[in-house]
């Protein structure tokens, strides 16, 4: 405990040096800025501001580019929320509920509510990497791809309780989802698959492309499609702030999504991207009335929010303590520490412990610069949806264009959020959620790589996957939670928790 | 933003494509890299471009444009005005295995580009798991001649360094293990120090923080000598495995047509870039070989391109190897 203090007060003394928090804050609010730009996620964003951390030493270089990460992980909530296009993967959930809330009115309870659940989780996750960082490390590798593949065989259940309407088309979506996974090149064989000989299929299709059209602008579509649905614009504003109420509805989900987050966030191979999807099948399992999911419930945005943070905090530990990235954000940090003559790796915390020890101090400042950005900006946010629509999509088309041409730099990209944009505003006319889909392509790709490393290395023994316990047990309580989903169907003929 | 400028003056600079090459440059040049930002590749150019850059008087931007294993960003590049304003960091992959790789590949690495100069080589090292029943290279080679059915090797992906290496490596020592790939290094270096797949090849950047933590073995690197970041790990040639010697080489091209004035300009950039005692620290910190004073010309590099691709052909294709 005394070491845990005094490494604390290391970090601390690092972190809170009036460079460093200058930087902590630069950071962020840069990161927010050019995440809230549509499909710009994380990756994205410290991929294009990398370079400007060059002239710094590499503390202070890294506890901005910690900051820019935050920062742009809150600025693509936003966008989930605002406009309904999530920037990646974990904030799919955020605009389920968040950019139902939007339209009612309550966006600045719903920025409120996910920065608030945010701080909270930041704060805990910090705490978690303080004090148990090096010996959940072993977590990590306790998970092989047998170990994987059951998680994510949870994770595809999860996408069926996702769901709010029919339980038949929501696995359909998933299918569908799993199924655009597979295009690109075979990660074992160097083979192309169904990629109809084109160039740019040749590494599959990115998320942020997926996303951004089947969520983004099949919804501006939709919009101009039916003028008197587009009541974001014409509801008066609210409140900008959650009361007592909302905060009475929100600390349990806060709480729970702080928790399913942080542990899935240790794992590397991306089980963050797990945290939200459980968070708010969960929530949605033990609310009263789950009907009001995908309703605009304030739960539905302050439990993902919160696992969102937590696990994106968390999934610093295997980077720190191991020096192996969990994926590509963390990647990316090794690429900025290795340009800053760090190699990551278990030496780190040794070797260097003023820059360790001030990072995990850093990321606890970040959270809270975080807040004190993103309150007062609230107000700003949601003023920009009273601009009116004939003015906003066009901006909005423009930046999801500029947005998504500058991951890349492939004008087919461009081309193909057109594409899948008239798709997802099929989808939406026949009653289809393109959300399990979305799940479905994420865990698709983690799935079926991690089964045929499995049956690989067990030579094709499918016993692999109960002869683990981990991945047995995991497998159990996918099978009790799909029992579980499909009990009030069977029962009934009718499901209540899935048809409106 | 600085993309956008980039091609906002890429526009404009149209117009005087005239312009003589005594001027160059006039205006920021680009600087293709064909991988993700962060990967050793894009290091090596970030380091080496930030030298490179106050030489010549003009940014060099990096513009990292990933895929199909380097070749969607290299073909982009071979297809730029030959102006110098565009220019590319290549590497082992892109110029050497991916003839063999890519049999629909838009470009021919000796005959589309005009060479500016090696900039640094990676070492590879053959490394195990820490619970593999051999300690040296001699052990493991003996291990694999009873038991090579059983091992698992891991490697980064069809067309990946740790992938082609892997490839020659094997079949210099005969070895026919089970391959297990993995998106990346990252998750191969995973389930390496977990025990979960027996061994792999890979540079030295990825592999050297877990070597010194103990989580993983080295049995050998592949160069003529001893790198200072792992003074105890023996070359091949001390280990017996002679043939063995590879490097993941990165090395900067400009389009074919290119002006030998700005050829000339950009090598001396190069080379300057590689003396400085700053850079050469940092890129020696990566575990990175400086290339000697006959290796960085223009010359070397192009025999370099014909050598490697000589050498990756066979060896990838005996192996069936393709990512189309």
């Amino acid at each position: 405990m005394g070491d845990f203090l005094s490494n604390l007060t290391l970090g601390f003394g690092v972190a809170l040096t009036p460079l460093n928090l200058g930087l902590a804050f630069l950071g962020c609010l840069v990161g927010t800025l050019i995440g809230v730009l549509p499909g710009v996620g994380p990756i994205a964003t410290i991929a294009m501001l990398l370079p400007i951390t060059f002239g710094l030493d590499p503390t202070g270089a890294l506890i901005m580019l910690a900051g820019i990460y935050y920062g742009a992980q809150y600025g693509g909530s936003t966008t989930a929320i605002l406009v309904n296009i999530p920037g990646e993967a974990t904030s799919v959930v955020t605009a389920l509920d968040g950019h139902q809330m939007a339209r009612q009115g309550r966006a600045g309870v719903a920025l409120g509510i996910a920065a608030i659940g945010s701080f909270f989780a930041g704060t805990v996750a910090t705490l978690v990497i303080a004090a148990l960082g090096a010996p959940l490390t072993r977590l990590a590798l306790i998970f092989g791809p047998a170990e994987y593949f059951s998680l994510m065989v949870m994770g595809l259940v999860f996408a069926v309780v996702l769901a709010r309407g029919s339980i038949l088309k929501a696995i359909a979506m998933i299918l569908v989802g799993v199924l655009l996974s597979t295009v690109g090149t075979d990660l074992e064989t160097g083979e192309e698959r169904m990629t109809f000989g084109l160039q740019f299929l040749v590494d599959g299709i990115d998320f942020a492309v997926l996303a951004m059209g089947i969520f983004g602008i099949a919804e501006i579509l939709r919009n101009l499609d039916h003028t008197e649905h587009r009541d974001v614009v014409r509801q008066s504003i609210g409140r900008l702030l959650p009361n007592r109420d909302d905060f009475k509805q929100s600390y349990k989900p806060v709480l729970r999504g702080t928790f399913i987050g942080a542990v899935l966030g240790i794992l590397p191979g991306n089980g963050a991207v797990l945290g939200p999807f459980a968070s708010y099948t969960l929530e949605k399992k033990l609310a009263r009335d789950p009907r009001r999911f995908g309703r605009g419930a304030i739960e539905g945005v302050a439990g993902p929010e919160s696992a969102n943070n937590a696990g994106a905090q968390t999934s610093f530990i295997p980077l720190l303590t191991l020096g192996i990235p969990p994926n590509a954000v963390m990647a990316l940090m090794v690429g900025a520490m290795t340009i800053h003559g760090i190699v990551p790796g278990p030496q780190v915390m040794t070797r260097n412990p003023d820059l360790f020890w001030g990072m995990i101090a850093s990321m606890w400042v970040g959270n809270l610069m975080l807040l004190v950005i993103n309150l007062p900006m609230i107000g700003m946010w949601v003023r920009l949806l009273k601009v009116p629509y004939h003015l906003m999509f066009p901006a909005i088309l423009m930046f999801c264009c500029i947005g998504i041409y500058s991951i890349n730099s492939l004008p087919t990209d461009v081309m193909f959020i057109g594409l899948f944009g008239f798709v997802g505003y099929m989808l939406i006319k026949f009653g289809f959620e393109p959300a399990p889909m979305l799940l479905g392509f994420v865990l698709g790709k983690l799935m079926e790589e991690n089964l045929r490393r499995a049956l690989i290395i067990s030579r094709g023994s499918m016993e692999t996957f109960i002869d683990r316990p981990v991945s047995a047990g995991l497998l159990a309580v996918a099978l009790i939670l799909l029992v579980l989903a499909l009990l009030p169907t069977v029962r009934k003929g009718r499901d209540e928790v899935f048809t409106e | 933003m600085k993309k956008l400028a980039l091609a906002l003056a890429a526009t404009l600079g149209l117009a005087a494509t005239g312009a003589q090459a005594q001027n160059y440059p006039t205006r920021p040049v680009t600087m293709i890299v064909p991988f993700a930002a962060g990967g050793p590749t894009d290091v090596v150019a970030r380091i080496v471009a930030d030298h490179m850059s106050r030489t010549i008087g003009q940014q060099i931007v990096i513009e990292n444009v990933a895929g199909a294993g380097g070749t969607t960003g290299i073909a982009r590049g071979a297809q730029a005005q030959p102006d110098g304003y565009t220019i590319m960091m290549g590497h082992m992959g892109t110029h050497g295995a991916a003839p063999a790789l890519y049999p629909n590949l838009k470009y021919d690495p000796a005959k589309d580009f005009a060479p500016i100069g090696l900039a640094a080589g990676t070492p590879i090292l053959i490394v195990a798991k820490k619970d593999f029943p051999a300690n040296d290279l001699k052990g493991f080679l003996d291990y694999m001649k009873t038991n090579g059915e059983k091992v698992n090797m891991a490697h980064a992906g069809v067309g990946s360094v740790s992938h082609s290496t892997g490839i020659l490596f094997n079949s210099i020592i005969g070895a026919k293990p089970t391959m297990v790939a993995y998106r990346g290094t990252g998750p191969a270096l995973n389930d390496l120090m977990a025990n979960t797949v027996d061994y792999m090849t890979d540079q030295i950047v990825n592999v050297a923080p877990q070597i010194q933590g103990g989580n993983i073995k080295a049995f050998a690197i592949a160069t003529p000598e001893r790198s200072p970041a792992l003074p105890n790990v023996p070359t091949t040639k001390e280990a017996g495995l002679p043939d063995y010697q590879v490097s993941a080489w990165n090395a900067v091209f400009a389009p074919k047509g290119t002006p030998p004035e700005i050829v000339k300009k950009l090598n001396d950039a190069l080379v300057k870039a590689l003396d400085d005692e700053n850079t050469k620290k940092r890129l020696l910190d990566l575990g990175g070989v400086i290339p000697s004073a006959q290796e960085r010309t223009p010359e070397s590099l192009q025999k370099l391109v014909e050598s490697e691709v000589a050498r990756w052909t066979p060896v990838l294709q005996a192996a069936g190897a393709k990512a189309e």
